[in-house]
C-alpha cells in the first residue's frame, strides 16, 4: 500500500495513484477518483453482439445487459457525481441505435443525477443521440489527461483505454491470464470493461510505447481483489 | 465340392471374376461370397471382418459385378432443368474416415479393374482433389467415388446434389466402428439420410471391425421407421488365427508409477532387433517422443526406426507411412495415428506400451501385425507400472474371451444438427417437417423432439435466443413455398468453408530457428524462417518458459519464443528434458476393462499369474491395509507430513476421478476440512488437505456416505461447470460446429487462438442469461462423456452406494504409492486460479521486502 490513502477507503479495492491523484482500482475493472467524486470505465464495446449479428454470427445479445448491470454495480458502490466512459462505449457507430428500450432505459437511470461523458472511440468516433450524456474526444481534469488511446510520447499524466491490456501469470504448474490495470509512474491503462470485450497480452509489442523497458506494473482483476504482478512476471503469449 | 466350385456354379460371380480370382491362385471368402449374396437380393449389410480380411474387396464386389453387367456407362445428355448435363452418375459411394484411406483404395481397386477390364471409372474426392477435377467430378461423375465423410456434406449442400446423387445405388462405409463414435459419425448419418431421401432404394454396406454390440451398427446403416428399430443384414468373417498377446517380463524391476516404461527400453530394443518389422504402440505423443527418442540412444546397430503421430507435419508422416509399405524400417513408434488405415506392410510384432485401455482397441491395435489371417498376430504388451500390470493381464484375459468394449452408439449431437440444417439450406430448399422427419431416420437421431429440432432450426436461423432480437438478420427464411434456404449467397460460402466437426485443440506450429545463444535479457530479434517441425496444444505451450526444453519430433527442443502464432524453438544441447510433457492418454481406461482389473484385484487367486513384484506389492497391501472388493469401494486416509490425505479407488479413469476430485474438494471445504489440492490417475485419486479427514469419519461427524452421495452431481456439479475452463474448451467445440463462430470466415482467416478468446466470454454471458439454450444443452451432453466423463461418475457413484469402505491408517499403504508418486508431477487442471494469482503477489511482495 502506497502511503497517503484516499480518504474514503473501500474493502478490496487498491489504491493506485497516479501523481498527486489519489485513484482507486475496483477488481470490477473501473477506477474511482475520490477527490473529483469520479467513476472511470474503459472500453465496453455495447453491442458487440449485434454488431456481429449483421454478418450472420448470433453472438448472445446479452452483452450490453450484462456489462451495464456490471457496471450499475460499480455505481452503486461509489455512487459517483460524475462518471467517464473512455471510448468504444459502443462497438461500433450505429451501436446507440441497436440498443434495446430496457438497456437503454438502464442506461439512462444510470445518468440520472449524475454528469456522463462519453470519450470518442475508435470503434464509435461520432456523438450518438439518445444515450444521454456528453460529447468529447479528450479531457483533462487537474493533473490528469484522459484519452481513449494512450500516446506514447506527451509527458503528462495520462489515463487510456483502447489496448485491452491482459496479464498472464504462471503458477502451479500452469498459466492465468486476466484482464488489468496497466501502470507506470505516468500513464495507465486500464482494462476493457465490455463482457465481450477480448484482451491483448501486456507483453506484445503494442504496449512498448505506452510502457518502454517492461516499465508497467499490472494489477490483474480477481475475483474479489487485485493482484499486483511485477512486469518480469508477466509472460508474453 | 471346393469353393471354388461352389462359387463356379452358384453364378454370383460373372466368368471374369472367377478367372481373375483364379489367376491370382485366390478364391473367393466365404463371407465375400454371402455379401455379394446379399447385396444382389437388394440388402444393406454389416460386414465384421479382422483386418486383413479381405474386408475391402468385399465391400466392393457387389458394385464391381453390378457394374460390370450394366457395360459401358450409357452416356447421353439429360436436362437436370438449370443446364444439360451427362447422364450416368453415381453408382457407388465409399466413405472413410482418413483422406490417405481413400486414396489408398482408390489404387488398390483400379488393381481389379483393370486387371479385368472392367468397364469403371472411379476416383477420389478429399481436400486435396484440385477445383478443376471437383467440377468435373459435379458434372460428370465416375462410377465409384472414394472420399470422406466432410466432402459428403459438402456435396450434398450443393444444388448438385438431387443430379449427383440420384442414380446412386449402393454407400460403401469403411472403419464404421471408428466412425460412429464420434460426432464425424453422427454428420455421416445424418448425411446417409439425406442420400436414403434423394436415391430411394439405397443400399449400404458397413465394414468393420470386431464390435460389443453389432446391432447398433446394423441400425446406423437402414433408415430406422417411426417407433421401432430396423437393421442391416450382418455378415461376419471367421476370426482368424487366434493372436498370441503376452505380457512383457521385465528385467528389471517394474515401477510403482509413471508411464515411461523406461525400465523396459532395452527389452523393447531386443525385440525390435529379433523381429523383421516391429510396431511399438504408445498411448500419448509425448510418450511416442520419449521412446523414440531413448530408443535411439541405445540403437547401437543402427536399426531403422521411426516416429509417427498425429502432430507431426503430414509430409513427413507420409515419408514414413512410405518406407513402412516399401519395408524399409525395423520399426515404428507410433500413436493412434496408425490405430487404423492402410496395410502397412509386413509387419511381425506389434508392441504395446502403456495401459491397452480397452480390449477392442488393443484387439485392433494387434491385429496390424501380420494381415494373413492365417498365422496368428503377435503382441506384446509392456506396462509402464504396477497397476498396468493388473490392466495389461486383464487385457489378456479378455482377448483370449473374445470380449468387447466398443462403446456404444452415440446419441445424436445437437451441434452437429445445426451445422446439417444450415448445409440443407445451402442445397435445395427444405421442408422443415420433411427434414424433421428425414433426421429421426438416422439411428443416432431416432428419439430426437420435434421441440428440439425447431429449438435447432431456431439456432440457425437466428442464434435461437430467448431475446428476439436477431429477426432482421437472419440466415435462412422460410419462403411462399414453405421451404427454407439461404438468405444470401455468403452464408452458404461460411458454411462450406467451416464444415465438419473434427475441432482439433488449439494447435501452435513449432518452427526451428537458430538458437540466439544469449544470456537471460537478451531481447534481440530471432532468425524466422526455419522449419516446421509439426505443432503442439496451445496448453502445452502455454506453460513453458523461455529455455524450458522438451522432446519434440524426436529431438530436445529449447523453447524461444512465441510470435505469429508460433513457437520457436532451437536445438539443445541438453541431455535431459526440463518438462516432463506426460499427458493423461485420449481414451479413458474402458468401464469393462475397469471391472475386470477390480476383479482380479478383489479375487487372490488371480495373482499367481502376475510378475512376483506386483505380486508382494500385492500381498503387502493386504496386510498393511486391505484389498477390496470388486464392487467395494477403498477409502483410506492417513496423516504424512503435517497434511491428511484421502486416497480411493474408483478404476474408473483420469477424467472421470478428475471431475469427482473438483466436487469431493467443493465438499469438504463445506466440511472445513480445509483441502489443499488432490492428483487423479487412471486408477485412483488422492486428496489432502490440513484436516484430519480420517478422524472425522471415525468421530462419525463426517459420513463418507454422504461425501461421495450422488447428490453431488447437483449444485456442486452446477457451481463447478460455471467456472471451469474445461467446460469452456467443451462449449467452444459446440460453438464451432454449430456454426456460432467461424473458424475460416470468407475472405479473412480467424486465428484459431483468437476464437479461444471469444467463446469463453460468450460462455459466460450465455450461461447467466439463457442457461437452457441450445448450444449449453450440446455442451453439457458432450460433457457427461467427454473431458469430464461425468456420466461415468455418475455410474460408479451408484455403483459403490452402501459399499463404501473406510480404511483408517498410520501411514501411507502400498496401493496409494502409484498415486501419491503422481503430486508435484502431474498437471492438475484446478480452477483454483485467484489462489495461483494470490501466490504471485504475494512472491512479489516477498521480493519487495527483503533486506539484502
Amino acid at each position: 500500500m502506497i502511503e497517503g490513502a484516499a480518504a474514503r477507503s473501500f474493502d478490496d479495492a487498491e489504491d493506485m495513484s497516479l501523481g498527486a491523484a489519489h485513484l482507486v482500482a475496483d477488481p470490477s475493472g473501473v477506477l474511482y477518483w475520490p477527490a473529483e467524486d469520479l467513476l472511470v470505465v474503459a472500453d465496453m464495446h455495447l453491442e458487440k453482439g449485434s454488431s456481429f449479428a449483421r454478418y450472420g454470427q448470433f453472438l448472445p445479445p446479452y452483452d450490453t445487459a450484462a456489462t451495464l448491470s456490471r457496471l450499475a454495480l460499480a455505481i452503486a458502490r461509489y455512487n459517483p457525481r460524475s462518471i467517464f466512459s473512455l471510448g468504444d462505449s459502443f462497438h461500433d457507430n450505429d451501436g446507440p441505435g441497436r440498443l434495446l428500450s430496457d438497456d437503454r432505459e438502464a442506461l439512462l437511470a444510470m445518468q440520472r443525477g449524475r454528469d456522463w461523458i462519453w470519450l470518442a472511440g475508435n470503434h464509435d468516433p461520432d456523438p450518438a443521440v439518445g444515450i444521454g450524456g456528453e460529447f468529447t474526444a479528450m479531457l483533462a481534469i487537474g493533473p490528469l489527461n484522459f484519452r481513449h488511446e494512450p500516446t506514447a510520447q506527451s509527458d503528462d499524466l495520462e489515463i487510456s483505454g483502447h489496448l485491452h491490456p491482459v496479464a498472464r501469470v504462471a503458477g502451479r504448474g500452469r498459466a492465468v491470464s486476466r484482464r488489468c490495470f496497466a501502470r507506470s509512474e505516468k500513464r495507465m491503462v486500464m482494462p476493457a470493461f465490455g463482457a465481450y470485450a477480448g484482451g491483448l497480452n501486456i507483453r506484445h509489442e503494442a504496449f512498448t510505447g505506452v510502457f518502454p523497458a517492461l516499465s508497467f506494473t499490472a494489477h490483474l482483476l480477481g475475483a474479489t481483489r487485485l493482484y499486483t504482478i511485477a512486469a518480469e512476471s508477466c509472460l508474453p503469449d | 465340392m471346393t469353393l471354388a466350385e461352389r462359387v463356379a456354379t452358384s453364378g454370383l460371380l460373372p466368368a471374369p471374376f472367377l478367372r481373375w480370382f483364379a489367376a491370382r491362385g485366390w478364391a473367393p471368402r466365404q463371407h465375400q461370397l454371402d455379401l455379394l449374396e446379399k447385396a444382389q437380393a437388394g440388402r444393406s449389410v454389416l460386414l465384421i471382418a479382422p483386418t486383413g480380411g479381405g474386408k475391402t474387396l468385399a465391400g466392393f464386389l457387389p458394385t464391381l459385378v453390378d457394374l460390370y453387367e450394366r457395360g459401358a456407362s450409357p452416356k447421353r445428355m439429360i436436362s437436370t432443368g438449370r443446364d444439360l448435363r451427362k447422364a450416368g452418375g453415381l453408382h457407388t459411394l465409399y466413405i472413410s474416415p482418413l483422406k490417405a484411406l481413400a486414396v489408398d483404395i482408390a489404387r488398390n481397386l483400379e488393381t481389379p479393374v483393370a486387371e479385368m477390364g472392367l468397364p469403371i471409372r472411379v476416383e477420389t474426392r478429399t481436400g486435396d482433389t484440385p477445383v478443376s477435377k471437383r467440377t468435373r467430378q459435379r458434372k460428370d461423375p465416375p462410377d465409384i467415388l472414394l472420399t470422406t465423410p466432410e466432402q459428403l456434406a459438402l456435396l450434398l449442400a450443393s444444388a448438385d446434389a438431387p443430379y449427383l446423387f440420384g442414380t446412386l445405388k449402393r454407400v460403401v462405409l469403411d472403419e464404421l466402428h471408428s466412425l460412429v463414435t464420434s460426432k464425424r459419425g453422427d454428420l455421416l448419418s445424418l448425411d446417409l439420410a439425406r442420400l436414403f431421401t434423394l436415391a430411394p432404394g439405397l443400399q449400404t454396406i458397413g465394414l468393420s471391425a470386431t464390435v460389443a454390440e453389432p446391432d447398433d451398427l446394423r441400425r446406423y446403416l437402414v433408415q430406422q421407421p417411426r417407433g421401432s428399430a430396423a437393421t442391416a443384414d450382418l455378415t461376419v468373417a471367421q476370426d482368424g488365427a487366434e493372436p498370441n498377446v503376452t505380457m512383457l517380463e521385465p528385467a528389471e524391476r517394474i515401477p510403482w508409477s509413471g508411464h515411461s516404461a523406461r525400465h523396459a527400453f532395452g527389452d523393447i530394443y531386443n525385440l525390435i532387433k529379433a523381429h523383421k518389422t516391429t510396431l511399438v504402440f504408445v498411448n500419448t505423443r509425448s510418450q511416442a517422443e520419449m521412446i523414440f527418442h531413448e530408443l535411439w540412444n541405445i540403437n547401437e546397430d543402427g536399426l531403422s526406426i521411426a516416429l509417427h503421430h498425429g502432430s507431426l507435419d503430414v509430409a513427413q508422416r507420409r515419408k514414413i507411412e512410405n518406407a513402412m509399405v516399401r519395408g524399409s524400417l525395423r520399426a515404428v513408434v507410433c500413436t493412434s495415428s496408425l490405430d487404423m488405415g492402410i496395410d502397412w506392410g509386413d509387419i511381425d510384432l506389434v508392441i504395446n506400451v502403456g495401459a491397452p485401455k480397452g480390449a477392442s482397441r488393443l484387439l485392433q491395435r494387434i491385429g496390424r501385425a501380420n494381415h494373413r489371417l492365417d498365422e496368428p498376430s503377435r503382441g506384446i504388451l509392456i506396462p509402464a507400472n504396477r497397476f498396468e500390470v493388473l490392466e495389461c493381464r486383464a487385457a489378456i484375459e479378455a482377448v483370449a474371451e473374445h470380449a468387447q468394449d466398443t462403446p456404444p452408439l452415440r446419441k445424436g449431437a445437437l451441434d452437429v444438427l445445426a451445422q446439417h440444417i444450415l448445409g440443407c439450406a445451402c442445397g435445395e430448399p427444405f421442408d422443415a417437417d420433411e427434414l424433421f422427419d428425414e433426421v429421426r431416420a438416422a439411428a443416432p437421431y431416432q428419439d430426437l423432439t420435434r421441440a428440439d429440432f425447431d429449438a435447432v432450426l431456431d439456432f440457425v436461423a437466428t442464434g435461437g435466443y430467448a431475446l428476439k432480437v436477431y429477426e432482421r438478420f437472419t440466415k435462412i427464411r422460410k419462403g411462399q413455398d414453405d421451404r427454407w434456404r439461404v438468405t444470401n449467397p455468403k452464408f452458404a460460402q461460411a458454411y462450406r468453408m467451416n464444415v465438419g466437426t473434427i475441432v482439433e485443440a488449439v494447435m501452435l506450429k513449432v518452427r526451428l530457428v537458430r538458437s540466439r545463444g544469449g544470456g537471460k535479457g537478451h531481447t534481440g530479434t530471432i532468425a524466422r524462417g526455419g522449419r516446421i517441425l509439426g505443432e503442439v496444444e496451445e496448453y502445452f505451450a502455454e506453460n513453458l518458459s523461455v529455455g524450458d526444453t522438451f522432446v519434440f519430433a524426436g529431438e530436445i527442443l529449447r523453447y524461444e519464443a512465441m510470435a505469429n502464432d508460433e513457437l520457436y524453438v532451437s536445438r539443445s544441447s541438453d541431455t535431459d528434458p526440463k518438462v516432463p510433457s506426460y499427458e493423461g492418454g485420449k481414451f479413458p481406461l474402458s468401464t469393462y476393462l475397469a471391472a475386470r482389473v477390480r476383479n482380479i484385484l478383489a479375487d487372490p487367486s488371480h495373482w499367481r499369474a502376475l510378475p512376483d513384484a506386483v505380486r508382494e506389492w500385492l500381498e503387502i497391501q493386504k496386510w498393511r491395509s486391505l484389498i477390496p472388493g470388486a464392487g467395494d469401494l477403498l477409502v483410506e486416509t492417513f496423516p504424512r507430513s503435517s497434511k491428511y490425505y484421502l486416497v480411493c479407488y474408483p478404476f474408473e479413469g483420469r477424467l472421470a476421478h478428475q471431475t469427482l476430485g473438483m466436487l469431493l474438494t467443493r465438499r469438504l471445504e463445506r466440511a472445513r476440512l480445509r483441502p489443499l489440492g488432490f492428483v487423479a490417475n487412471e486408477y485412483a485419486l488422492a486428496i489432502w488437505g490440513l484436516g484430519d479427514i480420517g478422524l472425522r469419519v471415525e468421530r462419525g461427524d463426517l459420513r463418507l456416505s454422504e461425501l461421495f452421495s450422488e447428490d453431488m452431481l447437483g449444485d456442486d456439479l452446477e457451481a463447478w461447470l460455471a467456472e471451469t475452463a474445461l467446460m469452456k474448451r467443451t462449449f467452444r467445440s459446440n460453438a464451432v460446429i454449430a456454426g456460432l463462430i467461424e473458424r475460416r470466415h470468407p475472405g479473412k482467416e480467424k486465428s484459431r487462438r483468437q476464437v479461444t478468446m471469444s467463446t469463453d466470454l460468450i460462455y459466460d454471458v450465455l450461461r447467466k442469461h439463457q442457461p437452457e439454450h441450445i448450444l449449453l444443452r450440446a455442451a453439457r451432453a458432450d460433457a457427461a462423456t467427454g473431458l469430464l466423463d461425468i456420466k461415468r461418475l455418475g455410474e460408479m457413484l451408484s455403483r459403490i452406494k452402501g459399499r463404501i469402505i473406510h480404511k483408517p491408517l498410520e501411514r501411507v499403504s502400498p496401493l496409494a504409492v502409484p498415486v501419491m508418486l503422481e503430486i508435484g508431477r502431474e498437471m492438475v487442471y484446478g480452477d483454483a486460479t485467484d489462489e495461483i494469482l494470490a501466490e504471485a503477489a504475494d512472491e512479489l511482495v516477498r521480493e519487495a521486502t527483503r533486506r539484502d
